[in-house]
């Protein structure tokens, strides 16, 4: 699975497979025929978790850009600004894990300094936004990632692990390593965002509390 | 403060079943149809009577909101579209709305758009919360397949069709216009206004941009009344809120509250109070971090709700307060806001693409102390030249949490400057930042 990333280059080609093409089918059906451009972020998405699978860099290449235009009835151009200007298209080969630290305010005043020492400490990445030399870790830097009662929060791929500190981030580098991924949500003994040690609210039974309605 | 048996999302931490199956048990899907039966006007009316606010930071009344939209359609579709490109720093409320209380916003959702004779709505989720979508098109699958969605929604005759739509990583598009742009398919860029999303929204087609909390509280207030949310809070601050505290305190966590209560007792209770006891607290940012902070002499007294943060010229915003104790680096902690509103700046109007630039090196330079003390003023006036002078919200919020900080924490920022001076003498005015990044290539 950890296949070693390849230098940046752009592929000759591109070709959805069918799992993606039964992807797109899905999504076109989302939007008004007239309104499919509506769809190119959606099948921006679908390129490039296809990278994903095949090449082990989720990545959206210019040539996957071109294929959406043309099926989407758009110039590529508008495909390309779209990929440009939203951050969470990557337009460059990237690790096999993307490891994006929150650091804006709430995640910074419980601690994402910390974080984000021990994920270069972990990877061996010496600034923010590298890859690893192993093509397994590439470090992003991102803004509020809207978890911040369970902040510091370090999004590994599609997961929130949250309440992260120095040592649970080295861990859980560690696990990702041996190609495991632990279950994502709090490291901590918490339910979702409830307090610490046990809900404060919502003390009744569901069944309690519908019969109140 | 709000007790258990009047809150809306009893399910807020996913202790109970998210899907079908416990949403009924909690009285979601109940006899929707007959909420449906009451008819269009009925609905809009009691939404109005619920005194209901926009809870996704403006405030603005979601029943005139959607009294809006055109009675009858002139042969375009209208459209919901629900936001839920939640992003703003320390706002963490519609994520658990979306992953633990799915069909409380599918059902609200169809109420809504009965109300605004909209057959489709379209939700925006954040990129960033693949999870949360996961769950949300879990429960819609359910819902189709119950047959509460869909044609004959529910049994009441109404055709209703509900969609996900991911973002993509980009804050502007919680603005309503950039939103309808971005699921248009293009860059999230704000249009002007007018013409409004009522006349010409989602494909040049009446639509009305709600946040998730706003919409999901439809269904409850339909089934309990709009006496009965208006009952709680205070006059034109009415019903429950969900908030969140980050931050220092001793348990961060989301919850319900009724609105109108003193934001020092949330802190305590809720919070588990400030690290460290309530004397070591610094400042609260009280709704987001677009809202201007306030300083502990404000804490004591101020109530959490729209008038009364309006009335400390702050604002209630999202009500997700970030708490910060004296430890903390008041201008380091702004400065990090100023970074954020740099990195999202759609690049549209020149005042907010530059200012938000020129904020952020300024205040970059303001935590070291390595500028003059007549720069603090300069740097105000920065802040002035944007707000009020952009397309778009994106340029006020932008320029509010440094005016927040220059109005409360002057003195710590002249201290900063002296300190430096002190240390280091006087520099002048220097253009390239110490970290010897040149200003072009950031």
């Amino acid at each position: 699975m950890n296949t070693p990333w390849k230098p940046a280059e752009q592929p000759e080609q591109f070709t959805f497979d069918a799992e993606s093409e039964a992807e797109i089918v899905k999504v076109l059906k989302k939007y008004p025929e007239a309104r499919k451009a509506s769809a190119v972020m959606p099948i921006l998405y679908i390129a490039q978790r296809q990278m994903g699978r095949e090449t082990g860099s989720a990545w959206v290449p210019l040539v996957a850009m071109d294929e959406i235009a043309k099926r989407l009835d758009m110039a590529p151009i508008r495909v390309y600004e779209v990929a440009s200007f939203y951050t969470m298209y990557n337009t460059r080969p990237i690790g096999r894990y993307h490891l994006q630290v929150c650091t804006t305010t709430s995640c910074w005043l419980r601690g994402s300094d910390a974080v984000v020492q021990a994920c270069k400490k972990a990877t061996g990445i010496n600034n923010v936004g590298e890859t690893s030399e192993d093509g397994l870790f590439t470090l992003t830097q991102v803004e509020c990632l809207g978890a911040c009662a369970n902040a510091p929060i370090l999004q590994v791929d599609d997961d929130f692990y949250e309440d992260m500190d120095g040592p649970s981030t080295e861990a859980l580098i560690a696990a990702l390593r041996t190609d495991e991924r632990p279950a994502a949500g709090p490291v901590t003994n918490r339910c979702g965002s409830a307090p610490e040690g046990g809900r404060k609210t919502l003390l009744e039974t569901p069944e309690a509390a519908s019969e109140n309605q | 403060m709000l007790q258990d048996k009047d809150r809306i999302f009893t399910n807020l931490y996913g202790q109970d079943d998210w899907k079908l199956a416990g949403a009924r048990r909690r009285g979601d899907w109940d006899n929707t149809a007959d909420i449906l039966a009451k008819g269009r006007d009925a609905v809009v009316a009691e939404m109005k009577a619920s005194g209901l606010r926009g809870r996704g930071g403006a405030g603005f009344p979601t029943g005139l909101k959607w009294s809006f939209m055109p009675k009858q359609s002139d042969g375009r579709p209208h459209y919901l579209v629900i936001n839920g490109d939640e992003s703003e720093p320390g706002t963490c409320k519609d994520r658990e709305v979306m992953r633990h209380e799915p069909h409380k916003l599918i059902e609200s959702a169809l109420i809504a758009s009965f109300a605004m004779g909209a057959h489709a709505a379209y939700i925006y989720i954040r990129g960033e919360f693949f999870r949360e979508a996961e769950h949300l098109q879990y429960a819609v699958d359910e819902a189709y397949e119950a047959g509460l969605i869909g044609k004959n929604a529910s049994g009441s005759g109404w055709d209703f069709d509900f969609y996900i739509h991911r973002g993509a990583g980009a804050y502007i598009c919680g603005e309503e216009t950039a939103l309808l742009e971005s699921l248009e398919g293009k860059k999230g860029q704000p249009r002007m206004k007018p013409p409004f999303p009522a006349g010409v929204g989602l494909y040049g087609c009446p639509t009305t941009v709600n946040n998730v909390e706003s919409i999901s509280v439809a269904s409850t207030i339909m089934r309990r009344g709009g006496a009965w949310f208006a009952g709680l809070g205070r006059p034109n601050n009415t019903g429950s809120k969900l908030m969140a505290i980050s931050g220092h305190v001793n348990t961060p966590c989301v919850f319900e509250e009724e609105l109108g209560v003193p934001l020092k007792e949330i802190i305590e209770k809720h919070g588990g109070g400030v690290r460290g006891g309530w004397d070591n607290l610094l400042a609260v940012i009280p709704g987001g971090c677009s809202v201007p902070v306030l300083p502990k002499s404000i804490c004591e007294t101020v109530l959490m709700d729209y008038d009364s943060l309006r009335a400390e010229r702050s604002g209630l915003g999202t009500a997700c307060m970030i708490v910060m104790d004296k430890s903390t680096d008041i201008i380091e902690a702004i400065a990090r806001f100023s970074r954020f509103f740099k990195h999202e700046s759609c690049g549209q109007c020149t005042p907010c693409r530059e200012g938000t630039g020129w904020m952020m090196r300024m205040m970059d330079r303001m935590v070291q102390g390595r500028a003059e003390l007549d720069e603090i003023d300069l740097l105000e006036q920065v802040t002035r030249q944007v707000e009020g002078n952009t397309i778009c919200a994106l340029g006020d919020a932008a320029a509010w949490p440094v005016q927040g900080l220059i109005r409360h924490f002057r003195p710590e920022m002249e201290a900063r400057i002296r300190q430096y001076k002190a240390a280091l003498g006087s520099t002048g005015l220097v253009q390239v930042p110490a970290h010897g990044i040149p200003v072009a290539a950031e």
